[in-house]
C-alpha cells in the first residue's frame, strides 16, 4: 500500500490512487492479487492507471502481482480519505462531502476550496474529467471545481 | 441460456456504443463549451458501460469493430441522427430514462456480472437523465424557436418508444430465469416521468404514433451504417493497429 501510495491520479495528480480509494484490496495467495476498481466506467485514466501501477510494481520487484478489476460493489466517493479531500481542497478543488456519496450521483451545495463561501453557483453538471463539475463561487468569484459525490 | 445471455448483453452493450459514438460527433460542434463537455462525458460513460456488457457476450474490441451492421442488436432509438440540438436532448430524454429505470431493476439480476456493471452504471446514468430533463425543460420552456425545435425532435424519437419495452422469446427466457428485467412492467413507470418533465417544460406529450421496430433482430435504418463506417474505418483498415 506505501508503494502505490506513491502513484498519482493521471488526472489529479495531487492525490494518489490509494487516496482515492481505487485499490481496494490485496488478496494473498499465490500468485498475490491487487484489487483495483475504476471510479468511472468510461474514465479514460482507468488504462494508464493500471499501466501506471504494473510499472510501480514491477520496478519495486513485485512483478509477480496480478492486477484484477472489480466492479462490485460500485465505487464511492466515501472510499477517498479524509487526506485525500484535504488535498483535493489544497488543489483547488472541493471534495466530496463525507457520506454524501449515496446511490446516486448526488447534488449537494459546493464550497469555495479558495475562500470556503458557500454562496456558490454550478455553472455545469460536467467538466473536464468525468468526476467533477464546474461551479463559481459568489464571493470570491473565482470558478472552480467540485468533485461530483458518487 | 447461454446464448440468450450473449444477446442479452449484446443488445445492451450496442446501445450504449451505438449512442456513445453519435454523441461523441458533438465533440467541437455543441452549442456552446459545458454542452461540449456534458455530450462527451456522457458519450464516454456510455463508451464504457459497452466495454463492460460487451465483455460479458465476447471480446469487446473484436464485437465493437469487426461486426457488420445487421448484427448489431441496439434499438432504433439509439441511432437517429443528432439533427440539432433539441433533437439529440430529446433522444437522450427517452433512452436516460429508459436505461436508469432497467439498470435500477437489473442491479437485483441472478447474473452477477450484469448486476455489478448495472450497479455501476446506474448512478452515471441517473445523472444523465437530470441534465436531460433540465435541458427538455429549458429549451420548452424558453424562446419560441427552442419551443418549436424541442417540440419536432419530440415528434420525431416519440416513434422509437414502443420497441424500448418489447419482449421476445429471448428476453421471455432470460425473464423466467430471473437474468434479464421484464421491461414491460417499467413502461408506465416511464410514462409518468417523461409526462412530468414534459408538463414543467409546458410541453404537451406527442400523439402515440405507429412503432418504428427492428432494431433487435438487426434490421437498421441507413443510418447506422454510416454511423459503423466512420467508427469503424480504422481497425478494419489497420488490423491490429495500437496507439
Amino acid at each position: 500500500m506505501d508503494l502505490l501510495a506513491g502513484v498519482p491520479d493521471p488526472e489529479i495528480p495531487c492525490v494518489s490512487i490509494v487516496d482515492l480509494g481505487i485499490v481496494r484490496d490485496v488478496r494473498e495467495g499465490d500468485p498475490q492479487t491487487l484489487i483495483i476498481t475504476p471510479t468511472y466506467t468510461g474514465c479514460p485514466a482507468t488504462h494508464a492507471i493500471q499501466q501506471m501501477i504494473r510499472v510501480a510494481l514491477d520496478e519495486a520487484g513485485f512483478s509477480k502481482v496480478e492486477i484484477l478489476t472489480e466492479l462490485a460493489p460500485p465505487w464511492t466517493t466515501d472510499w477517498i480519505t479524509d487526506a485525500g479531500r484535504e488535498k483535493l481542497r489544497v488543489y483547488g478543488i472541493d471534495p466530496p462531502a463525507k457520506g454524501a456519496g449515496q446511490h446516486t450521483l448526488s447534488d449537494d451545495a459546493a464550497q469555495c476550496p479558495r475562500c470556503r463561501s458557500e454562496r456558490t453557483q454550478m455553472i455545469s453538471r460536467f467538466g473536464s474529467t468525468p468526476c467533477k463539475a464546474l461551479h463559481r463561487c459568489l464571493d470570491c468569484l473565482e470558478p472552480f471545481d467540485k468533485f461530483k459525490c458518487h | 441460456m447461454q446464448a440468450d445471455l450473449r444477446e442479452f448483453a449484446l443488445r445492451l452493450g450496442d446501445d450504449s456504443l451505438v449512442l456513445g459514438q453519435r454523441l461523441s460527433e458533438w465533440c467541437g460542434h455543441a452549442p456552446m463549451l459545458e454542452l461540449d463537455l456534458s455530450l462527451a462525458n456522457i458519450a464516454l460513460d456510455l463508451v464504457g458501460q459497452a466495454t463492460h456488457f460487451l465483455s460479458l457476450a465476447g471480446d469487446a474490441d473484436q464485437l465493437a469493430f469487426h461486426r457488420d451492421v445487421l448484427d448489431f442488436k441496439n434499438c432504433l432509438l439509439v441511432e437517429q441522427p443528432n439533427e440539432d440540438f433539441a433533437q439529440t436532448v430529446a433522444r437522450q430524454f427517452l433512452f436516460s430514462n429508459w436505461q436508469e429505470l432497467t439498470l435500477r431493476e437489473l442491479i437485483g439480476s441472478k447474473h452477477p456480472g450484469l448486476a455489478a456493471i448495472a450497479a455501476k452504471a446506474f448512478k452515471e446514468v441517473a445523472y444523465h437523465v437530470r441534465f436531460t430533463d433540465e435541458w427538455v425543460v429549458r429549451l420548452g420552456d424558453g424562446t419560441q424557436e427552442s419551443r418549436a425545435r424541442m417540440t419536432r425532435g419530440l415528434e420525431w424519437v416519440w416513434r422509437f418508444g414502443d420497441e424500448l419495452f418489447d419482449v421476445d422469446p429471448v428476453l421471455e427466457r432470460l425473464i423466467v430465469a430471473g437474468i434479464a428485467v421484464d421491461v414491460r412492467d417499467l413502461r408506465s413507470e416511464w410514462e409518468a416521468r417523461l409526462g412530468k418533465t414534459l408538463a414543467r417544460a409546458t410541453l404537451d406529450v406527442p400523439k402515440p404514433r405507429r412503432g418504428a421496430r427492428g432494431g433487435r433482430i438487426g434490421h437498421h435504418s441507413e443510418h447506422l451504417g454510416h454511423l459503423l463506417a466512420q467508427m469503424q474505418f480504422l481497425p478494419r483498415a489497420y488490423p491490429g493497429a495500437s496507439w
